[in-house]
This record gives C-alpha cells, sequence and structure tokens, in this order.
C-alpha cells in the first residue's frame, strides 16, 4: 500500500516536471488496413495468392521551452500471410538539442538525401524496408548521433552534418510465403558481413548541402557497411537453396544538384562507391514540369522525366541498371486533396519494365483512401524482375489518421 | 557666381515672386502626376507604413467552402521575417487535415525575379525545392494561389490609379496593379479598394487572363499591432467562377518574437512543428 503510493506520488511528481517544463507535446499517428491483390497465380512454392494486412505508427513529440525535442516513433505491421512482412520497427527514438542553429539528434532517427523522384539513389543513412513497399521510399530506423552545424560567415554558407552510425539495420525481404520476392528466398536470419564487427561495425557520414539561388546542392560521403547486400547463394539448415545477404564495407561519395530555371527542375544525384571486390558509378538525373491550372481547372499537371544508369549493369541489386522512366502527377486542388502519380519504367535498349500508378483522396478530415497498380511487362531472364513477371499486383489502403 | 551672389540683394518683391513662381511650379508638377505615379505613390506609402515590423507569428484557420456549401479547415501556422532590401522569408506549417500534418512551406520572397520555394514533406523527412513560377496555382486546394498569399512587395506589380470612392463608409484611393510576371501571373489586374486615413486593403477584384473578373477579396476586422501595424482577423476570397469560395481567419498575432534568418533556413524547416 504504501509502496504503491510512493510510486504514485513519484510518478505525478515526473510527470508534472515533465509536463511543466513542456513547451509542446502531442500524439499523432494512423492505423492503416490494406488489401494486395495479384491477378495471376504465384510462381514459386510455398506462395499464397493475395494478402491482406494492417499497420499503426503512433508519434509522441515533447518540445521543451529551449527548442529541445524528444521524438517517438514506433510502427508495427500485422500480416495476414507473410511472417516476414510482419514485423515491428522503432522509425524514431531521438533527443534533439538545439542551440542557436547547432543541431545534435541522439537515438533512431531518419534523414533523407537525394533530388529525383523515382529511383532514390543517394539515400544511403536508413536501410530500405523493402517489405513495406517496392519503392524503397520506407525505410527502418537508424541509430546515430547526427550533428547538424550551419556556417553562417554574415550570411549563409550552407550545412556540413555529420553522422556516427554505431549500429547497422539489414534490409528486410519478403518471406517464403510472400509475394514481390526472388525464385530463391532471403535467409534474413544468416546475413554475412565483411567486418567482423558484423551488424555492430560503426559507420561514419559527413554531408555538406546548400541553397545558392537557383541551386541546391549535396555533396556527401559515407564509410561502413553497405545498405545495399550482395547476393550469395547458399543452403540452409534444411538443404534448401537460399540467398544469403552479403553487406560489405564500402566508401560512397555522392552529389546531388538541382537547379530551378522557370517552371523546370532539372535534378541529377548519383555516386561512386568502392568495395574491396569493385567500384562503380551510379547516378540518375532527370527533369520535372508543372503545367499549371490545365483545360481552365485548378488542377495542376507535373510531367517527370528521369533517366537511371548504374555501371554494374544486369549484376547490380536495383532493378534500374539502364532505366528511362517517365511520369506524370496530376494534383487535382480540389478539398479532398486528390492526387495520381503515374509512371512507366523501361530499359533503354528494349521494351521491359513496368507500370506504376498510385492514387490517393482524402475521406473528410481524419481518413484518406489510396491505391495503387503495378504491372510488370516483358521481363528478361537476366532481369532482377523477371522473378516478379507474375506478380502484377492491386493494392489499396485506408488509413484513419489521429 | 560667389560675386554675383554677394551682389544679390533680397527685396520683399523678389521674395513674392520667387515664392509665386515656386508655389506654380509645384502646382504643375503636381497635376502632371500620372495615374500611374499616384498609383504606385500610394502602394509605396501602404508598404512603407507596413515596414519595420520585423518578425511575427500567427495561426490561421483556412475555411475552405465547395458551392454546395460544405466546408472543410485546414489549422496553418504562420512565421514571418521581414527582410531589409528583399522581400519577406515566410513560413507556414500545417497541423490539419490529418494526413499532412507537419507539412511545412518556406518562401523566400524577391522583390525582383522569382521566389525561392520549398516544400518540407514529414513522412519522408524531405526537403522538396518547388518552382515560384507556379504562382497561380492552388494554394492547398484553397481559392487562394500561391501568389495570393505570397508577401505582396511593391516591386512585383505595376500601378495605377483610377478614382476615389468610398467604400464600407471608408474613403478609398481605387488603384489597380498589374503584375510584372505577366507570363506567369494568373491574373491580368487587380483592382483594389485602400482605405486613405490608413492605407490598407480593404477588398480587392481579380480579373483572370482574359480580364474577366474571376475572384474578391474582403478584408475584415483590421486591428493594429504594435500602435502601427494593422492586420485583418479575417480574409474571405469568393470565386466567381465556380462558387467556391476560401476564408482565412486570423488569430494569435504575435509581433517581434525574436525569429532570426536561421529559423527560415532549410535545415531549420526540418524541425519546424
Amino acid at each position: 500500500m504504501k509502496a504503491q503510493s510512493l510510486i504514485t506520488i513519484i510518478s505525478l511528481l515526473l510527470f508534472s516536471a515533465w509536463t511543466s517544463l513542456a513547451d509542446t507535446h502531442e500524439l499523432s499517428g494512423y492505423v492503416s488496413a490494406d488489401g494486395w491483390f495479384f491477378p495471376n497465380d504465384p510462381l514459386f512454392p510455398g506462395q499464397e495468392k493475395n494478402n491482406a494486412s494492417l499497420a499503426i505508427q503512433a508519434e509522441y513529440y515533447h518540445e521543451w521551452q529551449n527548442g529541445s525535442a524528444f521524438t517517438f516513433v514506433p510502427f508495427a505491421r500485422l500480416d495476414g500471410t507473410d511472417p516476414e512482412r510482419t514485423h515491428f520497427d522503432i522509425r524514431e527514438l531521438n533527443y534533439l538539442w538545439v542551440k542557436d542553429s547547432l543541431e545534435l539528434r541522439l537515438g533512431v532517427g531518419k534523414v533523407f538525401w537525394g533530388v529525383t523522384e523515382f529511383v532514390h539513389m543517394v539515400d544511403i543513412i536508413n536501410q530500405i524496408d523493402t517489405v513495406e513497399s517496392i519503392d524503397y521510399e520506407d525505410r527502418l530506423g537508424q541509430p546515430m548521433i547526427h550533428l547538424s552545424a550551419p556556417i553562417y560567415e554574415s550570411r549563409d554558407l550552407g550545412v556540413v552534418e555529420m553522422f556516427v552510425l554505431p549500429y547497422f539495420r539489414e534490409r528486410t525481404f519478403p518471406g517464403r510465403k510472400g509475394r514481390l520476392r526472388y525464385s530463391l528466398v532471403v535467409d534474413n536470419q544468416n546475413a554475412v558481413y565483411e567486418s567482423p564487427d558484423k551488424n555492430r561495425h560503426t559507420d561514419f557520414a559527413v554531408r555538406y548541402s546548400h541553397s545558392i539561388g537557383a541551386w541546391d546542392i549535396g555533396i556527401s560521403n559515407f564509410n561502413g557497411t553497405s545498405r545495399e547486400p550482395v547476393f550469395r547463394l547458399n543452403y540452409n539448415d534444411n538443404g534448401e537453396p537460399v540467398i544469403i545477404p552479403f553487406y560489405e564495407q564500402i566508401n560512397q561519395t555522392s552529389i546531388e544538384l538541382q537547379l530551378v530555371e522557370g517552371r523546370w527542375l532539372l535534378k541529377f544525384e548519383g555516386f561512386y562507391r568502392s568495395s574491396r571486390a569493385h567500384a562503380f558509378f551510379a547516378g540518375t538525373g532527370g527533369f520535372e514540369y508543372t503545367f499549371v491550372g490545365i483545360a481552365e481547372t485548378s488542377m495542376d499537371l507535373g510531367v517527370i522525366g528521369e533517366w537511371a544508369y548504374d555501371e554494374r549493369g544486369e549484376t547490380a541489386l536495383t532493378p534500374f541498371s539502364n532505366d528511362a522512366i517517365l511520369g506524370m502527377r496530376l494534383n487535382l486542388n480540389d478539398a479532398a486533396g486528390s492526387e495520381l502519380l503515374a509512371g512507366l519504367v523501361s530499359k533503354v535498349d528494349t521494351p521491359s519494365g513496368a507500370v506504376v500508378v498510385e492514387a490517393g483522396r482524402r475521406l473528410g478530415d481524419n481518413w484518406k483512401f489510396e491505391m495503387e497498380i503495378y504491372t510488370f511487362f516483358n521481363q528478361r531472364k537476366n532481369d532482377l524482375l523477371y522473378s516478379l513477371r507474375n506478380d502484377d499486383f492491386f493494392r489499396f489502403e485506408l488509413i484513419y489518421y489521429y | 557666381m560667389s560675386k554675383s551672389g554677394s551682389k544679390f540683394k533680397l527685396k520683399p518683391k523678389t521674395v513674392l515672386t520667387t515664392m509665386l513662381s515656386l508655389l506654380l511650379v509645384v502646382t504643375a508638377l503636381a497635376a502632371a502626376e500620372t495615374a500611374e505615379e499616384k498609383g504606385l505613390a500610394i502602394a509605396r506609402e501602404a508598404d512603407l507604413r507596413d515596414t519595420g515590423f520585423g518578425d511575427f507569428t500567427a495561426d490561421m484557420r483556412m475555411v475552405l467552402k465547395n458551392k454546395h456549401g460544405q466546408e472543410s479547415i485546414r489549422k496553418i501556422r504562420i512565421r514571418t521575417l521581414e527582410v531589409k532590401g528583399d522581400g519577406d522569408k515566410n513560413l507556414s506549417i500545417f497541423d490539419t487535415p490529418a494526413d499532412v500534418k507537419g507539412t511545412a512551406f518556406l518562401t523566400y520572397t524577391h522583390k525582383v525575379g522569382d521566389d525561392d520555394q520549398w516544400l518540407y514533406l514529414p513522412a519522408l523527412k524531405r526537403v522538396k525545392r518547388i518552382s515560384s513560377r507556379n504562382k497561380s496555382g492552388s494554394f492547398m486546394g484553397s481559392e487562394f494561389a500561391y501568389e495570393d498569399i505570397s508577401s505582396q512587395e511593391v516591386e512585383k506589380y505595376t500601378y495605377k490609379w483610377i478614382k476615389d470612392e468610398t467604400y464600407d463608409g471608408k474613403e478609398c484611393f481605387v488603384i489597380e496593379s498589374y503584375p510584372v510576371d505577366k507570363k506567369n501571373s494568373g491574373y491580368t489586374r487587380q483592382v483594389n479598394w485602400i482605405d486613405k486615413s490608413q492605407y490598407r486593403i480593404l477588398k480587392t477584384d481579380f480579373y483572370d487572363r482574359k480580364n474577366s473578373r474571376l475572384k474578391t477579396l474582403t478584408f475584415k476586422g483590421y486591428r493594429q499591432y504594435l500602435g502601427k501595424y494593422w492586420r485583418p482577423d479575417e480574409m474571405n476570397m469568393v470565386n466567381h467562377q465556380n462558387g467556391k469560395s476560401t476564408r482565412l481567419i486570423w488569430s494569435n498575432y504575435k509581433f517581434r518574437v525574436g525569429l532570426k534568418a536561421r529559423d527560415f533556413s532549410k535545415n531549420s524547416l526540418k524541425r519546424a512543428r
């Protein structure tokens, strides 16, 4: 009884200390339900045809008067068929310390590097959560010490950032039952590392970014465990052939350039990566042009043309070795915020690729409906997307924001 | 000249003649002020009276109404920094609708040339450059175009005084403004009613590229801050062509809260809440 009341008093005291110092604290997030429909039968043993899942993300944010802040963003997905897609991740759990414009972020965080719309090549800090979506835009939380120091010498001279990344996150891959996988299953439990420190190798990155008039530039260097694994074939304990992800040590130097010229946005991002085994260049760039108020309406239409190149060619663990991408983004500018993004990705030398359509609109203030259609066409045997040739799909998602 | 100067003697008659002729010249000059000059002078005076506020923050509720009368609401926080010798810096942070919560929009307005604009997308943690030439585009699905909500710098328009007229019980100048960037603006002209006593805009009619009346913006509930700067409590934009309207309800104005240029950097955009 006494202990209990003591705990109550202590927690009340803690709570009041916490809140009295507070400037802001808020809780938000979303809950979503989605369904995946695959019109074609799966190709590989163990795969199930359709799928449904539930996801939840919460965000707790607390800011003190001095500008320091605490952020916690847990995420979880419960998948109907694939245990590998059922996962929990801490997207963010960090403390931000701000002094003037100097920022220090400690904990699990997320950053984005890059300028292009379709392929995000230089974005290396956070690992890709590929089971979330195949557009590679979902990322896993990365433990980091992130220092961000703007340079002011009577005027803005850009920002220098330093990252210390003490822990490595392995890429997620669909399991045996899941669709959108390779013919062999990736053995997520038995990843191999070049570094004897394995996933505890400390990676470093440094970055300089600046906006000068119409230009935005970014130059970065990353040294540590490659986020992109090399695939090795092996047998698991049951004697079945599996893919073992091998994570090399790399040094990667990257550049991002963007120019606004009237209604044109011209973009380029690329990197040079070297490891013990190889060294190569990869880059992507293009344009974005927006037509405002098309056909005498308030709709905007953005046209995007991009090209992606990887010097490794077909051996790259990326579907983009030499591909052209044509996209359009239609924004209805209605109260529901209706949007449609369509993209055609194709190899430059032969017509082989994918068509992607994404659309979304709000239903009231807190609900949103989204859908995605992916079709893969004319896949060749040596292409990474060959194993997805039967995996055209339609996905819809209903999201409730709170 | 010094010699003749020493010889020159001021006689009362000479003084009178000089003063009279000066007066004539001044009157002639005043009469010679063209409608364009008068329009520009009014715009400059209005700008001058709003100079020196330093910085301010405010909360804005945006109420979108379609032609059937259905409403949807967006809550936005605004931060503005006055920049000496150039256009203002502006940061808008969205609190609702929930799916765009945390989205932030940063603008560096320039007196001459294109503005710089960036959008922060919190789900991706991405700061995205956007082209400010899309100024005639709708701001968040509202009846306000980007060019309506961006900082109104004198240099972005040319002017012409049309007439004086009483509007809403107040003596007003009626001046037209014409966008300098004719190619990208959605308007051929704007007609502004500016009250003579305080130089506040009370009403603006917007004419589209075909020169037919597109929208009317009215300002209500002006309040004076720091004993000098006038800000409206409400702005109502009515689109005559599609029957929709958007109301901006302003509250919580705070001037000189100590915002700095660094609070309007691309980097600070990522932690704008």
